[in-house]
């Protein structure tokens, strides 16, 4: 079962193990991670659930879809290129250790 | 036992209040009646997928130790029963009384009944809780003729999801048009084209008479004839769940009235958020009641914050709506009033598509099929009160006004 690690813009660190096909965004919620927001519950409709990729994992989590790539530009904060939607990523073993940075604001 | 904040209905509202009000830092006691025996939960997937099991169901809005964790007592399957404003109480059915400082009714709304002879048949169906949900997931397997009533959000969603399954579906909608007046008329025509295309069939402007079978539901009597069913869903709208606010002698006209900072205008005790308050909105002409995540979400946390102690805030939080229909995803942002003149205009592929809606020559509301990127481009003009007009808007998107004025706010 892969872990990730949510950093939170203060710097606190959210461990959090889902089993292997489950949506990143999917695992924050169900851990309490504060930062996610999700309003669509995962549909690509809101963009408030953007994370930051640790910029040495970017290869193996990949880039966004093209229409995940276009509601980048409209994210509450700063659009960067490790910018992706985490409702928009699958965990799987590859990803396992996975760090990701959570954005000032989402809404 | 001293008093705190109480929080009726454990829905996306409540649990805004709820968990707001710990992460403002209020350390007094927080408790939440929720009516079902269910975590609060999305309500959303409920209608946009077949569900079979509560396993394929990751609804939950957050994990039990959520609540524990924070100290707030969730009290499920308890529904409240009465309320005295004297007494600064709430009795449950349980017979448990719990005193408040603050008072917060997420009372939320239930499905407006289907009231023809044959309703109560089995494998008729509403869907509004989770084990609504289950049931019809578990329905749809076998179902062969589907016969959806009512032509808005719910009934669109249902109807995907029931041709996804196999299905044959029929919508039988009383008005002329789907959606009534969630969606402009110019639109309508393009969304119903494309869920013909995919095999859904509309009875417009047609009324349902009976459901008859021996026991079961075997077919539906309408205005245009008879159709075979073997299961039938409806989705005819909702009403706000006032009777506790009514029978406490609150103010109550079609949901709980409430003021700009979202408190009762009879009582400043209690407040009223999400599908059963109705308020001013800066972009309505009067008192609007908006059934929605994003208003049961922005709600939730502006009465947290201010019960909390922060300064209080009018609430005036662009509306926003959507739904995914099969290969359709609709997208809603402002309000739009029947009088706007609206302008269709296509996107960069054909199944893009959006509606401009102006009044007195600015953009007020934008409503888009297949083009996330611009339903979002429309929330950050609209929320900021850029003003747009049709001119701005001429052989260009807002995507690219909006791209272009993050620029200049980049450069200055």
């Amino acid at each position: 079962m892969p872990t990730v690690i949510f950093r939170s813009p203060d710097g606190t660190a959210h461990q959090v193990t889902a089993a292997s096909g489950t949506v990143l965004m999917q695992a924050a919620l169900a851990h309490g991670v504060p930062g996610i927001v999700a309003e669509c519950g995962g549909n690509a409709s809101c963009a408030t659930c953007h994370v930051y990729i640790d910029p040495a994992q970017t290869g193996p989590v990949g880039p966004p879809n093209d229409v995940e790539d276009e509601m980048l530009d409209f994210t509450a904060a700063e659009r960067r290129p490790t910018s992706r939607l985490s409702c928009q990523i699958r965990l799987s073993d590859t990803l396992d250790g996975l760090v990701v940075h959570l954005p000032e604001e989402q809404v | 036992m001293s008093a705190g904040v109480v929080i009726v209905g454990g829905g996306q509202a409540g649990f805004g209040v709820a968990s707001t009000l710990r992460a403002c830092g209020y350390d007094g006691p927080v408790t939440v009646f929720g009516s079902e025996p269910h975590l609060p939960y999305q309500r959303p997937p409920l209608s946009k997928k077949a569900h079979t099991g509560p396993d394929d169901l990751q609804v939950s809005l957050v994990p039990e130790t959520f609540y524990r964790e924070r100290d707030i007592d969730l009290r499920l399957d308890e529904e409240v029963v009465s309320l005295d404003r004297a007494a600064r109480t709430v009795t449950a059915r349980s017979g448990a009384r719990v005193p408040y400082t603050h008072l917060v009714l997420a009372t939320g709304a239930r499905n407006r009944p289907l009231t023809v002879p044959g309703a109560d048949l089995d494998g008729v169906h509403a869907v509004r809780s989770l084990d609504d949900a289950l049931a019809v997931g578990r329905a749809l397997a076998t179902a062969g003729d589907v016969v959806v009533v009512g032509g808005g959000f719910i009934g669109l969603e249902l109807a995907r999801v029931a041709l996804a399954g196999g299905a044959r579906v029929t919508v039988v909608e009383l008005a002329d048009r789907l959606l009534g007046r969630a969606l402009s008329p110019a639109l309508e025509p393009r969304l119903r084209e494309r869920h013909e295309r995919f095999g859904v069939r509309f009875l417009t402007g047609t009324a349902v008479r009976a459901l008859e079978g021996p026991g079961r539901v075997e077919r539906v009597v309408t205005s245009a004839g008879v159709l075979p069913a073997d299961l039938v869903v409806y989705g005819i709208g909702a009403a706000p769940r006032e009777e506790l606010a009514r029978d406490a002698g609150l103010a109550v006209a079609d949901g709980v009235l409430v003021d700009e900072l979202l408190r009762s205008v009879s009582d400043p005790w209690i407040s009223a958020v999400g599908d059963c308050a109705r308020g001013p909105h800066p972009h309505a002409a009067g008192p609007v009641r908006l059934e929605s995540v994003q208003n049961a979400t922005d709600q939730g946390a502006l009465v947290g914050r201010r019960i909390a102690g922060r300064e209080p805030e009018p609430y005036a939080s662009l509306p926003w709506f959507w739904s995914d229909q099969g290969d359709v995803k609709l997208q809603i942002a402002g309000l739009r009033a029947p009088s706007d003149e609206v302008r269709l205009t296509a996107g960069d592929s054909p199944e893009r598509l959006a509606a401009y809606a102006f009044r007195d020559g600015l953009l007020v509301a934008v409503e888009t099929l297949n083009w996330p990127a611009e339903h979002l481009a429309a929330r950050r003009l609209l929320a900021h009160g850029t003003p747009v007009t049709a001119a701005d808007l001429a052989g260009t998107t807002l995507g690219a006004l909006a791209r272009a004025r993050r620029a200049t706010e980049v450069r200055t």
